[in-house]
């Protein structure tokens, strides 16, 4: 007869592998950070069942809430749609990714197998903190008394670089409010989604007239460049914030 | 070599979720989508750990009080395998209760928020990518910068 829990785990691992795939096949942007957070859940749900009930709540919280939100949000100021990749760009990548597997693979049987409780990540030092938390903190969470008690400077290493992370998105975003609204100006040209190599094959321009119509002829060429201009976002859909 | 396939199972997920992960950091050119196979590749890394630390018939580890009180659903001791006599504890907290490695635990839960804030500089970068390029993808971004280059920063 076969444990449950171990249906439980066939059933987690299946629904993650089918999630991945489907982050890969996916062309909606929506439809992918929505999937990262459904892989995240997920991933929570095998850490209750791998007995990592700390890591399930700050999985289920942080993987699956915040960094969710923090992917809507950076997509809603940039964009919605992901181009399709082209058949001779994917061909490096799989071989990369399928020699890399290969090389994973031919190491797994070095690995202790699952659930040995004599491996050596398990024997040591792992144990010596449940045997001694109960004497020396006096809480019954191992992994509370280790976090914030044995290893507390490396929890405030982390705070420190959450900290220096949120500073530095301010800094990125910008303090003063003006954030979405700046634009860079390269040799005095605007960057516009008319230059686009995907604007262009619609337009049938190239990126050198375009920008030589712009910083040359300003004020007759403000009409014809404005055109394509229209066009492109038309046709990309750019969502600007 | 055939059983391999029910005692190492984990190993052989996470290594395909890892590949994933991997092939859309490589190949999509959408930034965003970079993102989430990053994400997608720190999960996979973050179950390795946990399904290292995992001791089978083990408990979540949290001390099981002998006395009632808080933990006295969880206090029917787990049989003990003979074969783990480190993995054990008996002391004041009760009786001998089978507990998995709370040290991956402690490593992933700080591996999941620093992956967040690395997230978040991560996307705040694409913003602003998509702010002075208008577009984030990868191949428009070179092209653009291609340009640029040729004319030199005076034009």
């Amino acid at each position: 007869m076969i444990p449950s829990v171990l249906i439980l785990d066939i059933a987690i691992m299946a629904m993650l592998v089918v999630v991945a795939f489907a982050i890969v096949r996916m062309r909606s942007l929506f439809a992918i950070v929505m999937l990262q957070g459904v892989y995240s859940l997920l991933c929570a749900a095998w850490f209750v069942s791998l007995d990592a009930v700390d890591v399930a709540f700050t999985e289920a919280a942080v993987g699956a809430g915040v960094s969710t939100i923090l992917m809507l949000s950076a997509m809603l100021l940039a964009d919605r749609q992901s181009k399709p990749i082209e058949m001779r760009r994917q061909l490096g990548p799989i071989l990369v990714v399928l020699v890399t597997g290969a090389a994973l693979f031919y190491a797994i049987p070095d690995m202790p197998a699952f659930g040995a409780a004599n491996s050596p990540a398990n024997a040591y030092v792992g144990m010596d903190y449940i045997d001694r938390t109960a004497d020396e903190i006096h809480i019954p969470n191992v992994v509370t008394a280790v976090l914030a008690s044995y290893r507390g400077f490396d929890t405030f290493g982390e705070v420190v670089v959450i900290f220096a992370a949120g500073l530095g998105v301010l800094l990125l975003l910008g303090l003063n409010g003006n954030a979405g609204k700046w634009r860079a100006r390269p040799n005095g040209v605007n960057v516009s989604s008319a230059m686009l190599p995907s604007a262009q094959a619609a337009t049938g321009e190239s990126v050198e007239s375009l920008a030589n119509k712009q910083s040359t002829e300003i004020p007759p060429a403000k009409p014809n460049a404005a055109k394509p201009k229209k066009e492109a976002s038309k046709a990309t859909k750019g969502g600007r914030s | 070599m055939f059983d391999l396939i029910f005692t190492h199972f984990n190993y052989a997920v996470v290594i395909v979720l890892m590949m994933v992960g991997l092939y859309v950091i490589f190949a999509t050119q959408n930034l965003i989508k970079k993102l989430v196979g990053l994400s997608v590749f720190q999960t996979s890394v973050f179950l390795l750990y946990i399904t290292i630390g995992k001791v089978s018939g083990g408990q979540p580890p949290i001390l099981v009080e002998s006395h009632g009180g808080d933990h006295a659903l969880l206090s029917e001791p787990v049989l003990v395998a003979s074969a783990a006599p480190v993995a054990t504890h008996s002391g004041a907290y009760g009786p001998e209760v089978l507990y998995s490695n709370p040290l991956p635990h402690v490593l992933i839960l700080t591996a999941i928020v620093v992956g967040v804030a690395t997230l978040a500089i991560g996307l705040a970068l694409v913003v602003r990518i998509r702010e002075v390029y208008s577009t984030i993808e990868k191949d428009e971004i070179d092209a653009l910068d291609y340009h640029f280059n040729l004319e030199g920063i005076d034009g």
